[in-house]
């Protein structure tokens, strides 16, 4: 796994990131967003009447150095559940792309 | 008593948790940095505030890959003192070694204020010393301080005697407009099922000396000074 700027040393070959993991994390429905809650306010105000709830979360990119997709589906969802979510506040949702 | 305080990249309450330790309750205090595995030889240990990490991810979620906390963690399995405030607290939340978790306050705004918090329980190293007549007047600076824990997780925090600390107002009712940060129930602090690891969003340390004008966190230093010296044996709850 790397991240997506880490910066390479010139003259090295181009990456061998085989694999784009697509990441969303998202608080959960029954924890408190006060985000989420402060953009809905705002958008009613702007005269966006049609907006009932706003969520705010993250989205990370992952570039794997992997080619099998299981493999790669493991090694991502283990990522969000140790690391890049904390389970108790957060959900978490991937894509994987060639 | 040695009492260990961590630094982290980004911890900016270190050097007031070992004045405090050192300057106001006599005791023996030092900084380990996070890149240490040990802790040495100490009788407890301080996670103290700030912005570990440049609270990048979440509050205390990267502090979690540290060595320093590999060692915090065992001493915490062997029964170990150990007490976060702010940062410190947010930081043994995502390492899991207390339940819940904070979110950003419900205000959206940094909270830099006075708070008043009443102990909930005085069967804690780290409150058994307190009066119980009057809340702690002490201090939160925090962006992401609003408590959360689930259904499930609050239950058991009851049942155990978990809740150590909770936002009250003068007259020390848990009431809405004494909640800095829209905490879950007014929680101020937690500890752990065993009750050796705490954690408190307010600082005792800056509010233990008359110059600062407030002097109520002592009553939890001294707590943790004297269970040390052996003047503690938590009640099993429920």
């Amino acid at each position: 796994m790397a991240f997506r700027n880490a910066p390479r040393l010139p003259g090295l070959s181009p990456t061998t990131s085989m694999m784009k993991a697509k990441i969303i994390i998202t608080p959960k429905k029954a924890v408190l967003d006060p985000q989420g809650l402060t953009v809905q306010h705002a958008l009613q105000q702007m005269g966006y009447t049609g907006v009932s709830e706003a969520h705010i979360g993250k989205y990370i990119e992952l570039e794997l150095d992997e080619t099998d997709e299981e493999a790669a589906r493991g090694k991502v969802d283990e990522a969000c559940r140790r690391f890049l979510s904390n389970p108790v506040i957060e959900e978490y949702s991937f894509e994987l792309e060639a | 008593m040695k009492v260990a305080v961590l630094q982290f990249p980004g911890s900016n309450c270190d050097q007031d948790c070992v004045h405090v330790m050192k300057n106001v309750m006599g005791v023996d205090a030092h900084l380990v940095w996070h890149k240490s595995s040990e802790l040495g030889g100490v009788d407890a240990v301080l996670a103290p505030g700030g912005f570990s990490y440049g609270d990048y991810l979440r509050s205390g979620a990267i502090a979690l890959f540290s060595p320093v906390m590999g060692a915090v963690r065992e001493f915490a399995d062997q029964g170990g003192l150990v007490l976060g405030i702010c940062n410190g607290f947010q930081i043994l939340c995502e390492a899991g070694l207390l339940p819940g978790a904070m979110v950003r306050n419900r205000s959206m705004e940094f909270v830099c204020a006075p708070t008043l918090i009443q102990t909930q329980s005085l069967n804690s190293p780290f409150t058994f010393k307190t009066p119980t007549d009057r809340p702690a007047r002490i201090p939160v600076a925090h962006m992401d301080g609003c408590y959360v824990a689930e259904p499930h997780t609050l239950d058991e925090l009851k049942k155990h005697d978990q809740i150590l600390w909770k936002y009250v107002d003068n007259s020390g009712q848990c009431v809405p407009s004494a909640n800095p940060n829209g905490s879950v129930e007014n929680i101020a602090g937690v500890c752990n099922r065993e009750g050796n690891v705490a954690g408190l969003m307010p600082h005792p340390e800056r509010a233990c000396e008359p110059v600062l004008g407030m002097t109520d966190g002592k009553w939890i230093f001294e707590s943790l000074c004297a269970a040390v010296k052996g003047g503690f044996q938590r009640r099993s709850a429920a």
